[in-house]
């Protein structure tokens, strides 16, 4: 079910001098991929979120789902877009509308017109999916943030989508939650879903099958992690930072220690170093 | 001695079933000039801790000493304790409120019942040192700026008191890589100038072995440890038990020591690491 | 048992507290119009028991019941002494210089802090043993007749649902904003009502800024789930009406009657007067 951007724009309506967020973009998603997009603020990565799903319609270009073309009026061909693709946003408290969390849930298949009988199943699965069955008839306010973007993402699930887009989504998380939440989105991934990770961590990059870096609008790289990690010149233009342990990595390699060019977590880098003696 | 805190406990709620500890016999004397950061799981006390630095929460027990100001006194000058103590919560650009930039910056200074001219000179210079044009803000809307900009202006609010101690909750949650540099950068520098006294609380080691001098771990409530950074990152069994994460810098020098690899000392830093690396290979 | 919101609910776990929220919600509507008719001392201790069995069977302590009342002692007071001085009647207890107290001023002070408090009364009992979720989902059922003049039912409750949603979060919110102007120098204690209210602004503002970038993240955020207003969705929660119900209502219907029997028909009062006779 291939995500399609055919030479896209996206102009934000502004009175003075209106900014075009996206320029230009085209791009092809395919099915059961884990893309990570990642830039700076302003790099449009988030208005390309947007777009995904219709939220945001082009005011050049195209984005097709499946076939299906985002920019229309009719209500049901958009609703139709945003059951297969899924989205959840960066602040944990602002996308809850119940006090109860299983009430949260049945609401996206409430609106789809479940039937009630197959909304009890899917909340289910939906709490198992992301961990959280335990809290089934618990109130979201005592929750942590890493807890809140779960029951975000179990509330899309509840649709059967078969791509998640995550729009910053661990932005507002403490490390703890961060890693939660990612997590959820490998276990998402293994079962098929494809996972658009919308983020400024390069190291949730290092885990995608692909990397996209925006700059002011446009595409500027798009490849495997291991080759984006590696053009640290790029990464320093587009204000892009590499985690801690591949800048050291980078740093050891420009001086003429001999390990490697990969990308490292803290234990491969040092038997890299180790070995390298 | 900026800040003399002895037996510090405090409880939410108290006599009630919703009653919650959340600070335990907290002891310790935070020295003027030091660069302090704050560490320790969501919930382990930080947040109450801090906020009584500046008597935002009222002394429950135990008693606290900033500069020469003491808080167990029955009426504690606070005019005189939040000019010296500036506070800087998370997410600070949700606290924007004011027509223009220079009247929200100037907030601050005016409830300080300072003389116009030297509000007006204040807040110029807060907002110059934050790293935004002064002439180009100071008419605009709070509301119309960009995120990074909005954080710098509620910083500014700040220090336009001229706070000698300056505290910041989380200064780079939320902020991505760029801006997250820049903020770091922000608080050394005025470090430097006007408030040589700054406490950090973040989740961001690397950040805090980069920047601090010493750091206060906390756990539910206690003060699990306070020392410098190296003496508390290499202490696993502290670590293990406060569930802590380390540093990258960290990590990587543990891994190296544990295959045999004789990199002198215990290295936070990135830059020491890399040194000490180097020499290692060349021995 | 995470599902208090406010402070009122005492969750017991009983009879009273499982039943159908719009049973609860009729009876207490009924119950007040009944105090308006009562006419017999003996009325008033026959609702004054209802009250008292059906908060036994709710197992809420009876002194947490009359805590409510405390609330309108002020206005009960207040409103029984207007009626002693300043009801005129035949029989003159008092006369002191200009205060005059007639019989039937005293017995229209005390039936007036009766019907008060018995108005107190039942009502609170019905927030102790129903959650605001409760309430909102029994007047979503019971406004669902609207739906055929075209009223938004399912809107006006989704908003309900909301609002009880944000209440804790802007009260945490309020607090947050409170503390960072405090530690910028606010000082919210001192001075006059109008000094007090302008202190209030540095407050104020951001929380309406901030609630209305919560609306627009939420909207989209329910967009993101296909939320209309106009197409046909499905519901999850469905009340069921079950025996303890309808035991409930008959009771409660025949004690109702009794107050109208005995204002139309039967002199309660002199019946039992008569047996003394």
């Amino acid at each position: 079910m291939p995500i399609r951007f055919d030479h896209v724009s996206y102009e934000y309506p502004s009175e003075d001098s209106p900014v075009l967020a996206v320029k230009d973009v085209s791009l092809d998603i395919e099915d059961g991929s884990f893309v990570c997009i990642c830039g700076e603020n302003g790099s449009g990565k988030s208005t390309l979120a947007k777009l995904i799903n219709g939220l945001l319609q082009p005011t050049k270009g195209e984005v097709t789902v499946d076939g299906a073309t985002t920019s229309t009026e009719e209500e049901s061909e958009l609703f139709a877009i945003r059951q297969k693709v899924g989205m959840v946003f960066q602040n944990p408290d602002n996308q809850m509308i119940a006090s109860i969390i299983e009430d949260e849930i049945a609401f996206g298949p409430e609106n789809l017109g479940v039937p009630r009988e197959e909304i009890e199943e899917r909340i289910t699965y939906a709490l198992e999916a992301v961990g959280m069955s335990e809290h089934r008839h618990h109130t979201p306010y005592k929750l942590s943030g890493g807890q809140k973007q779960r029951i975000a993402i179990a509330s899309v699930l509840a649709m059967r989508p078969e791509v998640l887009v995550l729009d910053e989504s661990t932005a507002m998380l403490d490390p703890k939650g961060r890693k939660e939440v990612l997590k959820v989105a490998h276990e998402l991934n293994n079962q098929h879903i494809t996972i658009i990770l919308i983020t400024h961590f390069m190291e949730e990059a290092a885990q995608a099958d692909r990397v996209i870096v925006m700059n002011r609008g446009e595409i500027v790289m798009d490849d495997v992690p291991q080759k984006i990690f590696s053009d640290r010149e790029k990464l320093e233009r587009y204000d892009l930072e590499l985690p801690v342990v591949d800048e050291i990595a980078s740093e050891l390699i420009e001086a003429g220690i001999p390990i490697p060019s990969q990308i490292y977590g803290e234990s491969e880098l040092a038997e890299a170093i180790w070995r390298s003696k | 001695m900026a800040i003399e805190i002895k037996d510090l406990s405090y409880t939410y709620s108290p006599r009630t079933p919703y009653a919650a500890t959340a600070l335990r016999n907290v002891d310790f004397t935070i020295e003027e000039g030091v660069f302090l950061g704050i560490i320790g799981k969501t919930g382990s006390g930080k947040s109450t801790f801090i906020q009584h630095l500046n008597a935002l929460i009222k002394l429950q027990s135990g008693s606290i000493k900033v500069m020469d100001i003491d808080l167990t006194a029955k009426k504690p000058d606070l005019k005189r304790l939040r000019g010296t103590v500036g506070m800087v919560m998370q997410y600070p650009e949700y606290q924007l409120f004011d027509e223009t930039v220079e009247k929200d910056v100037a907030f601050g200074p005016k409830n300080l019942s300072l003389s116009e001219e030297e509000i007006k000179g204040r807040v110029r210079e807060a907002i110059t040192l934050v790293g935004l044009d002064f002439n180009e803000v100071r008419d605009r809307s709070p509301f119309e700026l960009s995120g990074g900009q909005k954080r710098r202006v509620a910083i500014a609010g700040v220090i336009a008191m001229r706070p000698k101690i300056l505290i910041l909750d989380e200064p780079t949650a939320g902020l991505d890589p760029q801006g997250k540099k820049e903020i770091l950068s922000l608080i050394r520098r005025l470090k430097e100038t006007t408030s040589p006294t700054v406490i950090i609380i973040s989740h961001d080691m690397d950040a805090v072995a980069e920047e601090c001098d010493q750091v206060a771990l906390f756990s539910e409530g206690k003060l699990a440890a306070f020392a410098s950074p190296e003496e508390i990152f290499y202490n696993d069994e502290l670590l293990a038990e406060t569930e802590m994460d380390v540093p990258s810098v960290v990590k990587i020098a543990k891994e190296l020591k544990k295959r045999g690899a004789n990199i002198e000392g215990r290295p936070v830093k990135k830059a020491e690491l890399i040194e000490r690396i180097k020499r290692w290979r060349d021995e | 048992m995470n599902n208090i919101v406010f402070g009122q609910y005492y969750p017991t776990g009983s009879v009273v507290h499982r039943m159908d929220p719009r049973i609860k919600l009729l009876m207490v509507i009924l119950y007040i119009v009944s105090v308006f008719f009562i006419q017999d001392y003996v009325m008033y201790g026959a609702l004054f028991l209802f009250v008292i069995a059906v908060a036994l069977f709710s197992k809420v302590p009876i002194r947490i019941l009359f805590r409510t009342v405390r609330t309108i002692i002020f206005l009960v007071l207040v409103t029984s002494v207007i009626n002693l001085f300043f009801t005129q009647g035949e029989t003159l207890l008092v006369h002191w210089k200009f205060i005059k107290i007639y019989k039937e001023g005293i017995e229209r002070a005390i039936k007036l802090t009766l019907r008060l408090i018995l108005l107190m009364l039942f009502p609170s009992l019905l927030t102790l043993t129903t959650t605001p979720m409760e309430l909102t989902d029994a007047m979503e059922s019971l406004m669902s007749p609207l739906k055929l003049i075209k009223v938004p039912v399912h809107a006006i409750a989704l908003i309900m649902s909301i609002a009880l949603r944000m209440i804790p979060i802007l009260m945490e919110e309020t607090n947050k904003i409170m503390l960072a102007q405090k530690a910028r120098g606010a000082d919210f204690d001192t001075g006059g009502a109008i000094k007090k209210a302008k202190a209030m602004i540095p407050v104020l503002v951001p929380l309406f800024v901030g609630a209305f970038r919560r609306a627009d993240e939420l909207a989209l955020a329910m967009d993101a789930r296909c939320y209309s207003s106009v197409a046909k969705r499905t519901k999850y929660k469905v009340l069921h009406i079950g025996v303890k119900d309808i035991v409930a209502t008959l009771f409660c219907l025949a004690v109702f009657s009794l107050v109208f029997l005995n204002k139309y028909l039967w002199a309660f009062d002199e019946m039992i007067l008569s047996i003394f006779k």
